[in-house]
């Protein structure tokens, strides 16, 4: 039981949960509890992206399109075709799945920066669509989304969304965590050392690739779906290129290969234009600006390099 | 059908000769040091915008241009210098994070230094269309195409014909080598960076009499150019020339005879259906790109 308690696994998740939890009591007002289920939200999505990123080495900077079918599905499902809120995201989630599985195979196959193309246009394709659908998608104003309800019960206030934001994301970590320490994430881990190798060792490198993928694109759906139902509203900027990139860039910030990583580098890049936003017109400036300047340092991450430093500290 | 098809044929090179400009210059930073630069589109926003601002300082438009183009090599320097250098051991994932963080900074920059409004610049030669076999071009199709055309030309003879170009070349095939042989690689880096801001901002000039320019102009611009690099391949210069004009031609057919609304679609949904099918480009072949 002691083993299990402070094994790292699962006593990082035990922390997790313990400062999560704590959180809402020591936020002073509901501006700071709005920011932390944004972030919370943002960390589901990036722990699933990890799995692709960090683990199987592959990029996507597309990841925002399937965000934005998840949220467009809900939106206009439960909106003008009055679905229940659930089915509404279960077909969100089922067509970002679908889709992601689809074209997985081709392009996975490609490398690089040819991958960083391909997700790209899917990404960029899927918010060109919603810019130009007005009729279904209200076109570059957005459209307003219904409050989440289910079964005569409906979600209010930030407090209800701030557990529910938070059982999601403990449900996500809680699922990777224990997926990475499975086969799949040992033949994940294995395309990322060397693919070439991994297949040499009988591991169906492809397969591996369009699971992360397709499990990251249906997190970011369902993610999608209920931020859309958290917030309010939608525009063709929430699938966009740069939201993209965000995703990506909180990732790679926090910390590739690393579950709590992404959860840090969600929490850090969702606060942060939050903090910026007093430097108002110098917000994008300073926000470019730490970009760079944490990956020049920090170029593996803040939580593995933190982590890197802290044990070199208690070696003798 | 002939003269709109002329019609649609013309504006397609146009807007594909600026997108060959940009493809161009993600193509020279590749070859130097396998980076993309995903900063490639702030240079030719960068052009655009520092243009209008000289212009609005009174100068007149040769001086404005001149200056416009030294600002964004500047920047192109400072990128590589301070960013790109430090992290020359990082994974790609780390660069491109690296070059996105800059393109934000750039675009954070222009719109605290100068403004977020739209800024049309005048044509270079009147505004007085030309008919070319019953199609009616504008003077500025001209200029950018007769521009693209030339630094075309003078890349082809830095590449080949000169030494710094037979350097760059050296250190794109193997830099260790190249290093032993004197070549100072530093040195080489420098320059792609150097050569690829100004490409950018020639592009971003020559185009802003068209279509007008604006802090945000970079993002679109430069995810073109990605297309057109990626489209044509990335293994020699004629890939992301040849990549651009077509990507340029087949988006005006699609926004002409399909449906306008989608014409920033067309070209990903090319680029998405090329890599799916022919993962190495057009052009591509030989070896396959590298990981992550």
């Amino acid at each position: 039981m002691r083993r299990w308690l402070f094994a790292p696994r699962t006593g990082g998740f035990l922390v997790f949960l313990v400062l999560a939890v704590a959180l809402p009591f020591v936020l002073p007002n509901a501006f700071f509890l709005d920011v932390a289920i944004l972030a919370l939200f943002n960390a589901s999505i990036c722990v699933g992206l990890n799995l692709l990123i960090g683990y199987a080495g592959q990029i996507s900077l597309g990841h925002a399109g399937f965000l934005g079918i998840g949220a467009y599905a809900s939106a206009i499902l439960t909106g003008t075709f009055g679905w229940p809120a659930p089915l509404a995201l279960a077909a969100g989630a089922a067509a970002s799945g679908l889709l992601a599985f689809a074209v997985a195979r081709p392009i996975l196959r490609l490398r690089g920066h040819y991958l960083a193309m391909a997700t790209l246009g899917l990404g960029v394709i899927v918010s060109i669509v919603a810019n130009t659908e007005r009729e279904l998608t209200g076109g570059p104003d957005g459209m307003a989304v219904e409050p989440l309800s289910f079964a005569g019960f409906v979600v209010e206030g930030e407090a209800a969304w701030y557990w529910l934001a938070l059982v999601l994301l403990a449900a996500t970590v809680w699922l990777t965590i224990n997926l990475v320490d499975s086969p799949l994430g040992r033949g994940l881990r294995a395309v990322h050392g060397s693919e070439v190798a991994a297949r040499a060792c009988g591991v169906d490198t492809d397969r591996y690739k369009v699971i992360a993928f397709t499990v990251s694109a249906v997190y970011a759906s369902v993610v999608g779906s209920l931020g859309a139902h958290y917030v309010g509203f939608i525009t063709p900027a929430d699938a966009g290129f740069m939201r993209s990139v965000e995703y990506v860039t909180m990732v790679v910030l926090g910390g590739m290969a690393s579950t709590f990583g992404a959860v840090v580098g969600a929490v850090i890049l969702t606060a942060l234009p939050q903090l910026l936003s007093s430097f108002q017109d110098y917000e994008h400036l300073v926000f470019g600006l730490i970009l760079m300047l944490t990956m020049i340092f920090l170029p593996r991450g803040v939580v593995p390099s933190c982590a890197a430093l802290f044990r070199r500290r208690r070696a003798p | 059908m002939g003269v709109e098809f002329l019609q649609f044929l013309l504006s397609g090179l146009t807007v594909g000769a600026t997108y060959a400009l940009v493809g161009l210059g993600f193509w020279i930073i590749h070859t130097a040091c396998g980076v993309i630069n995903f900063a490639q589109g702030e240079f030719v926003m960068l052009g655009g915008m520092a243009t209008a601002a000289f212009l609005g300082l009174g100068m007149p438009l040769p001086v404005a241009i001149m200056l416009a183009l030294a600002v964004a090599v500047v920047a192109g320097l400072l990128l590589e210098r301070l960013a790109v250098e430090p992290t020359r051991n990082g994974s790609v994932v780390t660069l491109i994070i690296i070059t996105i963080g800059a393109s934000i900074f750039f675009r954070g920059l222009v719109q605290v230094v100068l403004d977020k409004d739209f800024h049309p610049l005048p044509a270079f030669s009147g505004e007085e269309p030309i008919l070319i076999g019953g199609a009616a071009v504008m003077p500025q199709s001209l200029w950018v195409v007769g521009a693209t055309a030339a630094v075309v030309l003078g890349l082809w003879l830095f590449f080949e014909h000169s030494l710094h170009g037979k350097a760059v070349r050296a250190a794109a095939a193997n830099l260790l080598a190249a290093r032993l042989c004197g070549i100072r690689v530093r040195f080489v880096l420098l320059l792609s960076f150097g050569m690829s801001a100004l490409l950018g901002a020639i592009a971003g000039v020559l185009i802003a009499p068209i279509s007008a320019t604006y802090y945000e102009v970079g993002i679109m611009l430069g995810l073109k150019g990605f297309c057109a690099a990626m489209l044509g391949g990335l293994r020699s210069g004629w890939g992301p020339v040849v990549g651009g004009l077509v990507l340029g031609v087949v988006e005006a057919m699609g926004a002409g005879y399909l449906a306008s609304a989608y014409k920033d679609a067309v070209a990903f949904v090319i680029i998405l259906l090329v890599l799916m099918f022919m993962p190495r480009g057009l052009l591509g072949r030989g070896a396959r790109s590298e990981r992550v």
